[in-house]
């Protein structure tokens, strides 16, 4: 197949052929898996650049006062005499998150895959509007610049913690980051959220309208689901993160009073500000925040469904029941954000239907992980780095949900709210479990995205240690939290009950040294491997999905030639009475056979119609789109 | 691997079997935009609710407020202009469907009349709101406060609880209003203004093309429905921030 294809490759696609300058194939690009490779290197360096910082400040944490030539060096005056300066601890950890949050696990893993998988995986030549896709990628990349360039300025970047909460972010005097800073993060973000609008477009469009032949909804790959939800929720919830932006870039820089009232600054004097409710601002922001954290895990979802269908040589377990419980993650998403907010002066009653609400989402969640430990057993399981990383997603995901039911219920969160039991939560079960996602996605498509492969034995050490320098982080934060460490604190030596932790602090900052230097090797495989990896075939995994049906070297339009045909559902892995354990997604059994002979063969005739409209009628999600489409009026009855 | 490819249709063409929708590419992506919009505006809108009713005693009556009409003075004419106003966008919408109807039957003429029609229409709109911003602006209105009245309500409320401290007090038994009333009119109608300026703007680009006849060659005016859609969409908001801006 791949011989043939580089023989056919001139003669296919809608695009034009000519001879690329470097400019235009590999930075203004406008192919889909080019955009992917540069926001995957884009989420990777700045997932250096966050990991980073992590150690910054967990190395304060750990011995707060201690002398480091390292700080020194690097930070200059926020590092005198080799300890963080408090204000700049806060700025490394409002920038870590924000850079995690959104650059890493939303732009780095959404875009990469979304932008990588969705035309591959559903047979389409490219995305929807290939330029709008590179307006996103260069929107992302800008917002990226933009943040990181904060650093440079004389006050520092914005310190009020990821979520920004206003009065701090509001006022330009309440806090050195709180000037310019902020400023540039609200900048940042406004183009962040352009690019993601950008890409959610494409995503959806070209889920809905550019699958091929016999491609129907229910046949598309999990990860192709998953996209598709993740891109909806964030098409959804961003534009409201917009609005708060607004309201809060009026309130920075024109004088109004939404978020502020006539509250004391630096105890001189109230402001004349008045009227105005902080408590707002946390409202919109939720309602972006909480479902932003399912824009981060639902991808996740989808890789590790894939990668642990295709290693376990197993159909996926209850196919329809992950696309539903995907679909009600999503719905129920936005219904929950006030489960961040229970200590608010929230109405307890309202408090009441967030926690049921919130701790609904446990069921969906639950048939997930259910589903992914029955697709394991008694598979034949083969032990691949992407495999490993996923099954790690898989245990992550699990030791992080369990959390977040005591966090969900309104009476424990509030001995709970705002302490390291919090960050230990959401670090495991959207953090490192995503990460991990991530990481097996790079080690499975790698081969695809670079046409060669990996080094398997670098990637197993690469898993062990980034698998427990995760434990060893993130887990003690749970007892920090039962026993009230609030988090973002500078240094915990100076209150006598929380002194106890510091060895504790100390474990977990080892276990982060840990973990960070693991990437050093995955970063040496992944760069090594583009260069010098051994040369990838076509189907390296012995896999279903359309995106090994494309030659190994990429070309404009993917397929030399015409589409492929879709036969059959994406997980049919050891069919019995089939020779191999897997059957391509294009390949068409014998009963598929029979069903062609009705058509006409000339290669000439059009019969693309014939072919679609069987496929799509028999499609229940025909149905269930086109009463929307009739309800909206959008097509004739 | 599969020999399958040979049976099918060599065309170049996307092949993607119909949409669920059954529209174009295109016209989805301006609907999916159009729907990721509507959050951003009842992101405003919820807040603005929100801010309206935890102040509903120092709210001013947008019926005292906007009362004012081009040449009338100082006559009470409580929401005549927003009124004017409100239907000449929604006749622009009018002129939109027009055009979109001719675009069908491929009468590139037509097509081109309604367009101008809406253009202008959008062109008047925007006139007006400028017209009133400096109204608004001329009396008191300032992004961090006015000196608008209150409801007759809020000021009995106000009275029976003795509020007239420092800050609620004037001279002339005056208060004033809440300083997000003129604020939140400022950001909201502001940003429907940039909307409307936009869709101006890319509806001059549509036209433009009309002219030239570009979609006559493409053979379809998809596009002149693709910025119908939005235009609908500028106007759709405009009724709800008429609503609640004004009328309520």
């Amino acid at each position: 197949m791949s011989h043939t294809a580089h023989i056919e490759s001139t003669e296919h696609s809608n695009h034009e052929h000519g001879k690329q300058s470097f400019i235009s194939k590999y930075i203004f690009s406008m192919d889909h898996k080019m955009i992917s490779r540069q926001y995957l290197i884009t989420g990777m360096i700045m997932g250096c650049i966050g990991g980073f910082m992590s150690l910054l400040f967990r190395l304060q944490l750990a011995w707060p006062g201690h002398h480091f030539t390292i700080i020194e060096m690097l930070l200059g005056k926020w590092g005198k005499g080799g300890v963080i300066d408090p204000n700049f601890f806060l700025a490394l950890v409002t920038i870590h998150g924000t850079i995690m949050v959104f650059f890493v696990l939303t732009g780095g893993l959404s875009g990469t895959y979304s932008n990588l998988l969705i035309p591959l995986q559903i047979g389409a030549r490219d995305m929807a509007s290939p330029f709008m896709n590179m307006l996103g990628v260069w929107f992302f990349i800008a917002s990226a610049v933009v943040l990181v360039c904060s650093f440079f300025l004389e006050t520092g970047p914005a310190s009020g913690g990821w979520t920004v909460y206003p009065p701090l972010s509001a006022l330009d005097k309440a806090m050195p980051g709180s000037g310019t800073g902020m400023t540039l993060w609200l900048f940042s973000i406004v183009l962040f959220i352009i690019s993601s609008l950008l890409g959610g477009i494409n995503y959806i469009s070209n889920v809905l309208n550019m699958r091929t032949k016999g491609m129907s909804m229910n046949r598309m790959p999990l990860t192709v689901w998953s996209f598709f939800f993740a891109a909806v929720v964030g098409l959804l919830s961003f534009p409201v993160l917009l609005g708060a932006g607004l309201f809060l870039i009026f309130d920075r820089m024109l004088g109004t009073s939404f978020y502020l009232s006539d509250i004391y600054l630096n105890g001189v004097g109230a402001l004349d500000n008045v009227g105005g409710s902080p408590i707002l601002y946390q409202h919109l922001f939720w309602f972006l925040g909480h479902p932003e954290v399912y824009i981060i895990i639902l991808p996740a979802f989808g890789i590790v469904s894939e990668i642990i269908s295709n290693n376990a040589r197993k159909p996926i377990f209850g196919y329809t029941a992950m696309i539903i419980s995907m679909f009600s993650i999503s719905f129920l998403s936005f219904l929950v954000w006030g489960h961040h907010m229970f200590v608010t002066g929230m109405n307890p009653f309202l408090g009441t239907v967030f926690m049921a609400i919130s701790l609904i989402i446990a069921v969906p969640s639950s048939v997930k992980t259910f589903n992914y430990l029955t697709t394991l057993w008694k598979g034949n399981i083969r032990f691949t780095p992407g495999m490993l990383f996923s099954i790690g997603m898989v245990s992550l995901f699990i030791s992080g949900g369990v959390t977040g039911m005591f966090l969900g219920n309104a009476a424990v969160d509030i001995t709970l709210h705002d302490t390291y039991f919090v960050i230990g939560h959401f670090h495991l079960v959207m953090g490192a479990a995503a990460i991990f996602a991530m990481f097996g996605g790079v080690y499975h498509w790698f081969p695809k995205m670079f046409g060669r492969m990996m080094n398997n034995t670098l990637g197993h050490f690469h898993f062990w240690l980034t698998f427990i320098g995760a434990y060893v982080v993130f887990y003690p934060m749970h007892f920090l939290g039962a026993a009230g460490v609030p988090r973002r604190y500078y240094e915990f030596t100076l209150i006598p009950e929380f002194g106890v932790w510091v060895d504790v602090n100390i474990v977990m900052t080892l276990g982060a040294i840990l973990g960070v230097s693991a990437q050093i090797l995955f970063i040496y495989n992944f760069v090594k491997s583009i260069y010098w990896g051994e040369k990838a075939t076509q189907n390296p995994w012995n896999a279903n999905g359309l995106e090994w049906t494309t030659p190994v070297e990429h070309i404009h339009g993917n397929w030399p030639g015409p589409l492929p045909v879709v036969y059959r559902g994406a997980y049919e892995y050891s069919v019995p009475g089939r020779e191999l354990d897997y059957w391509p997604q294009n390949e068409p059994g014998d009963d598929d056979m029979v069903e062609i002979k009705h058509e006409p063969v000339s290669p000439e005739s059009p019969e693309v119609d014939t072919v679609e409209s069987d496929n799509i009628n028999t499609d229940t999600s025909k149905v269930f789109f086109s009463s929307f489409a009739r309800l909206l009026g959008l097509v004739k009855v | 691997m599969s020999n399958t490819a040979t049976i099918q249709s060599t065309k170049p063409t996307w092949a993607g079997g119909r949409s669920p929708f059954n529209v174009s590419y295109g016209k989805l992506m301006m609907w999916i935009f159009l729907i990721s919009d509507i959050f951003t505006f009842s992101s405003l809108l919820v807040f603005y609710g929100a801010t309206r009713f935890a102040n509903w005693d120092i709210w001013p009556s947008p019926d005292m407020v906007f009362n004012h009409f081009p040449f009338a003075g100082h006559m009470h004419l409580p929401l005549f202009f927003v009124s004017l106003m409100t239907f000449i966008l929604i006749f622009s919408s009018v002129t939109m469907v027009l055009a979109v109807e001719a675009g069908q039957r491929k009468s590139q003429n037509e097509v081109a009349k309604y367009m101008l029609l809406t253009i202008l229409g959008g062109l008047t709109f925007l006139g007006c709101q400028a017209w009133e911003w400096s109204v608004f602006i001329g009396e008191g209105a300032r992004m961090y406060g006015n000196n608008f009245g209150l409801t007759e309500e809020g000021f009995k409320y106000a009275h029976s609880l003795k509020l007239f401290d420092h800050y609620h007090w004037q001279e002339g038994f005056r208060m004033a209003g809440a300083p997000q009333f003129s604020a939140f009119f400022f950001l909201v109608t502001g940003f429907h203004g940039l909307h409307v300026l936009s869709g101006v703007i890319i509806n001059v680009v549509v036209y433009i093309n009309v002219i030239f006849g570009t979609y006559e060659r493409r053979g379809h005016y998809d596009m002149v429905e693709k910025v119908g859609l939005y235009w609908h969409f500028v106007d759709l908001v405009w009724v709800f921030v008429f609503t609640f801006f004004y009328l309520i």
